[in-house]
């Protein structure tokens, strides 16, 4: 098989799974009593997340905690409850665990924290490697070297 | 500059630490958001007597709430085990979680009744308000009714002994076992 037939398949596979994705969440009916309700719901059922199935939010999981949390938000949402009372109502039942995006607090700073720390570490390690190649290409000696050098000097001779 | 050689091994020895904690941890244990609160207030009807009841039943305390079910097949192995609680003078109360309540009233005939009582939960509104997401679950009420601790799965001796006999000190307990068969 060529090269050119191997990614052909690939990316034919891919497309398949990109498709089929969409269709997997639950399909279930709710009389809406305005768009932006609905639009909302979307919006929070894709970003709370399951308790039961931990890798799903509760648009996506077949779960009976899942389908009853969806009726809470629904029914929350008809009642005129914001967004933040909502999220604040499962929290007090669930945890922060219960959002996909959980507040800042000591707990989870790490865990927001971490993009940035990551990004700084990467780009220390980038800023030194480029400046010890640098060095190099001028001609100019690594700290490693010069002591190398320094020691090698000093040594008595045999 | 020797310590730069060690670099790789102290990285790999933290990262083997990280991972090896990793194995032992539960990825499906969730923290009980209601901990250290009161049981969250009720009114449901008791599975046997049909009485509506509220949380002001649940005494006494300290006690254990347990989230069961008839579908549930966990629920049946950890059935007799919390028969022999009952009789060491513990006291339960059942969560009959999104059941059918003659299911249930048959199988406490069958197998025994270890509740002081069964709040009748169809709907799952208690369940919810508790955070319960399965069954079987087991929650310690403290003397003052505050929930101080939560076990999801079945509770056996080795948990109980590991994780609730702090609350339930031997020599509080009631004395309600027959003195029958206990040779040592």
């Amino acid at each position: 098989m060529s090269r050119f037939e191997t990614v052909l398949i690939l990316s034919a596979l891919w497309c398949l799974l990109a498709a089929s994705s969409g269709a997997r969440a639950v399909v279930e009916t709710y009389e809406f009593s305005s768009q932006d309700l609905e639009a909302r719901y979307h919006l929070l059922s894709q970003e709370l997340r399951c308790p039961k199935c931990q890798n799903q939010n509760i648009a996506d999981s077949n779960a009976p905690i899942a389908r009853d949390l969806r009726v809470v938000l629904f029914e929350q949402l008809e009642a005129g409850a914001t967004d933040d009372e909502i999220l604040a109502f499962m929290v007090a039942r669930y945890g922060e665990f219960v959002r996909y995006r959980p507040g800042v607090d000591r707990q989870t700073l790490l865990l927001w924290a971490s993009p940035g720390l990551l990004l700084v570490l990467g780009a220390a390690g980038l800023i030194r490697h480029f400046r010890q190649r640098r060095d190099r290409t001028l001609g100019l000696l690594t700290d490693a070297e010069q002591d190398q050098i320094e020691q090698l000097l000093r040594e008595p001779r045999a | 500059m020797r310590a730069k050689k060690f670099i790789p091994l102290v990285a790999f020895v933290l990262l083997t630490g990280l991972l090896f904690r990793g194995l032992s941890i539960d990825p499906t244990a969730l923290p009980a958001a209601r901990l250290g609160q009161p049981f969250p207030p009720f009114a449901q009807p008791e599975l046997l007597s049909g009485d509506e009841i509220s949380d002001a039943a649940l005494t006494p305390k300290p006690a254990l709430v347990n989230v069961w079910a008839t579908w549930c097949y966990s629920c049946r192995v950890e059935h007799p085990y919390l028969l022999s609680l009952a009789e060491q003078g513990i006291p339960i109360y059942g969560l009959n979680y999104k059941d059918d309540s003659a299911k249930a009233r048959d199988w406490l005939e069958q197998l025994g009744d270890p509740y002081r009582l069964n709040i009748v939960d169809v709907e799952g509104s208690v369940g919810l308000d508790l955070g319960v997401y399965g069954a079987p679950e087991t929650y310690v009420l403290d003397a003052d009714g505050y929930i101080v601790h939560r076990h999801v799965g079945v509770l056996d001796e080795a948990v109980f002994t590991r994780d609730f006999s702090r609350w339930f000190p031997v020599d509080a307990l009631p004395k309600r076992m027959p003195a029958i068969g206990v040779g040592l």
